[in-house]
């Protein structure tokens, strides 16, 4: 034991552990691995070819797509609104600052049902847009605006703490060497937020690939056209196709897996910048 | 005229002291480290003009569409037979999951925290898993296990007991989505408080649990009580995960998430608006109850520095 962990005279440690590890055992990795095993009963040329058909690619470009357009849309706008938090005192602040995190607390089903209401032909935006020729609800578009919706707290929060953590010296030294407001931000205050803006792109992305309740409501869910992968799992479920089922929701956890690693990574590149700061 | 400054005054002040310029006979101040005025209204417009199209004109259509058809609708719907279910069900999942997750959360940061051993990361990145998972394959994965074409399926049939397409499927898969919320709120948190006090309540002849009781209880219970109503606020939202193992069975597997998409789908508009909006309601209570704690925490920061 004594290589294991280091010795404390605190108690509980075993007891502690040990269920913590039951505990993820029984309700987290078992029942993950569960995909994994199941997967594996299929030949390679079987389950290369249930996961490259056209529908399924469809359904992946669709998914990484609007994905990444929504997280880079949330990058732009999670910067400014974080931005204008920090910096700028306005009325109702407070008030702007805790709904931010709406979309963490608003359940997604309702989300869906509301932004395709607000998006459809005659709702209070879709009525606007529609004479315009852009139809948002139904179509590819509504995908975009739900993933929106729900990667937008995932920039504002990353941002936010680095962003007040920066040191006044830092931009007076700017400005005394004679660099504007513009040279200033994107020289020495841009560099310092960047790592951590990727992680909240990156958090915003992976959230958006795996997303379901609040995008099948908006997205009209036409095969090859706004059919995202998750729904493709669900209907293929509903066909008692188990194992296309099974092998669809693998690829979704090696891409999130994979993700998951690329964000550790990006936060301990953003502690450490911050630190050298 | 810039005012003279002593030599050892610091550049903030050099910065900040007031220039004026007697001949328009106008004094203003601008910081060398802030933007013109004209940028930072522009900045702020454009801030608040996302924040409303995303999110607070989504959140007042919700309570709109409620009470379009008027007030007897909007009780009719939430206190018709299937939505009462719904609602006793989603309150009965959070009740199951809820204390569950709270009692791995505190032996999970116990562990991490206050103990120093190998693997340590490996285990924090286990815990956060179930959230980079999707709550579709979240509740799939369940159904691998428990479902009649699963490794239990056949056992679980013969002795007559329904995991999926029934409330235990559900509590499990609420219960995966939500492992993470309690614990990645405690572990950073009694990290930062050390085990000084502890050690001390031992060498004083503590037992272990009154040692958690009369020591680290006290410290935690705000993080504690903020982790929790983020994980109820997600258990009682959860609609992928849910959906995939619950059958959608009305008035029985039917939670409130799942009873708006089946209020939807029928056109029945009114009525999932109006089911929506007590999901809403609640997510508002939830981000009330969040700044409180937040608030508080910064107030009780600011003592402690003060002392």
């Amino acid at each position: 034991m004594s290589s294991f962990k280091q010795y404390s005279i605190l108690p509980g440690f075993n007891l502690a552990l040990g269920f913590t590890l039951l505990y993820l055992s029984l309700i987290v990795l078992i029942p993950l691995s569960a995909a994994f095993i199941r997967t594996a009963e299929l030949t390679w040329p079987e389950f290369w070819s249930i996961a490259t058909t056209p529908r399924v690619l469809a359904s992946y470009r669709l998914t990484f797509g609007a994905s990444f357009a929504a997280a880079t849309v949330n990058a732009f706008f999670g910067l400014l609104v974080a931005w204008v938090l920090v910096r700028y005192h306005f009325p109702g602040k407070k008030i702007v600052d805790a709904l931010v995190d709406l979309p963490f607390a608003l359940p997604t089903a309702v989300a869906g049902i509301a932004l395709t209401a607000l998006y459809a032909g005659n709702g209070w935006i879709g009525q606007f847009l529609e004479p315009l020729g852009i139809k948002v609800a139904f179509t590819p578009l509504g995908i975009f605006v739900a993933l929106t919706f729900i990667g937008l707290p995932f920039v504002v929060r990353t941002v936010q703490p680095v962003l007040e953590d920066i040191e006044a010296e830092l931009e007076e030294a700017a400005a005394t060497l004679g660099a504007n407001r513009w040279q200033t931000f994107t020289r020495v205050i841009f560099p310092a937020l960047y790592p951590a803006l990727m992680t909240g792109f990156a958090l915003a992305f992976a959230r958006a690939i795996g997303e379901y309740g609040s995008v099948i409501f908006i997205a009209g869910n036409m095969p090859m056209i706004s059919e995202i992968t998750p729904l493709l799992i669900i209907t293929k479920l509903e066909q008692y196709d188990y194992a296309g089922a099974t092998a669809l929701s693998v690829v979704m956890l090696v891409i999130s897996f994979a993700l998951l690693l690329i964000i550790n990574l990006l936060q301990w590149w953003s502690r450490r910048r911050s630190m050298q700061a | 005229m810039v005012e003279p400054a002593p030599q050892h005054a610091s550049l903030r002040t050099i910065m900040t002291t007031t220039i004026t310029f007697p001949l328009a006979g106008k004094t203003f101040r601008q910081r060398a480290t802030q933007e013109p005025a004209w940028v930072r209204r522009s900045l702020i417009g454009l801030a608040l003009v996302f924040l409303t199209l995303f999110l607070f004109v989504p959140l007042i259509s919700v309570f709109y569409e409620a009470f379009k058809k008027g007030v007897e609708v909007y009780v009719a719907a939430i206190t018709d037979p299937d939505a009462v279910s719904a609602i006793k069900l989603t309150l009965l999942v959070a009740a199951i999951a809820v204390p569950l997750n709270l009692i791995f959360g505190i032996a999970a940061a116990w562990a991490i925290a206050k103990f120093e051993f190998r693997g340590k990361n490996l285990l924090i990145t286990l815990i956060d898993l179930p959230f980079s998972v999707s709550p579709v394959v979240s509740g799939l994965i369940y159904v691998l296990v428990f479902g009649l074409q699963g490794w239990l399926g056949p056992w679980l049939a013969e002795h007559d007991i329904k995991i999926i397409f029934a409330v235990p499927g559900i509590v499990l898969a609420t219960v995966f989505v939500t492992v993470p919320f309690i614990a990645r709120e405690l572990i950073p948190l009694m990290q930062a408080q050390g085990t000084e006090e502890e050690e001390a309540a031992v060498v004083l002849g503590a037992s272990g649990w009154q040692t958690f009781y009369h020591v680290t209880l006290p410290n935690i219970k705000w993080g504690l009580l903020y982790g929790s109503i983020l994980c109820n606020a997600r258990a009682m939202g959860e609609f992928g995960a849910v959906s995939v193992v619950s059958g959608h069975i009305r008035g029985s597997t039917n939670t409130m998430p799942l009873h708006v998409e089946i209020l939807y789908n029928e056109y029945n508009f009114a009525a999932a608006f109006a089911v929506a909006s007590l999901l809403a309601l609640l997510a508002l209570v939830t981000l009330a109850l969040k700044t409180l704690i937040e608030f508080r925490n910064k107030q009780h920061q600011k003592q402690r520095g003060l002392e």
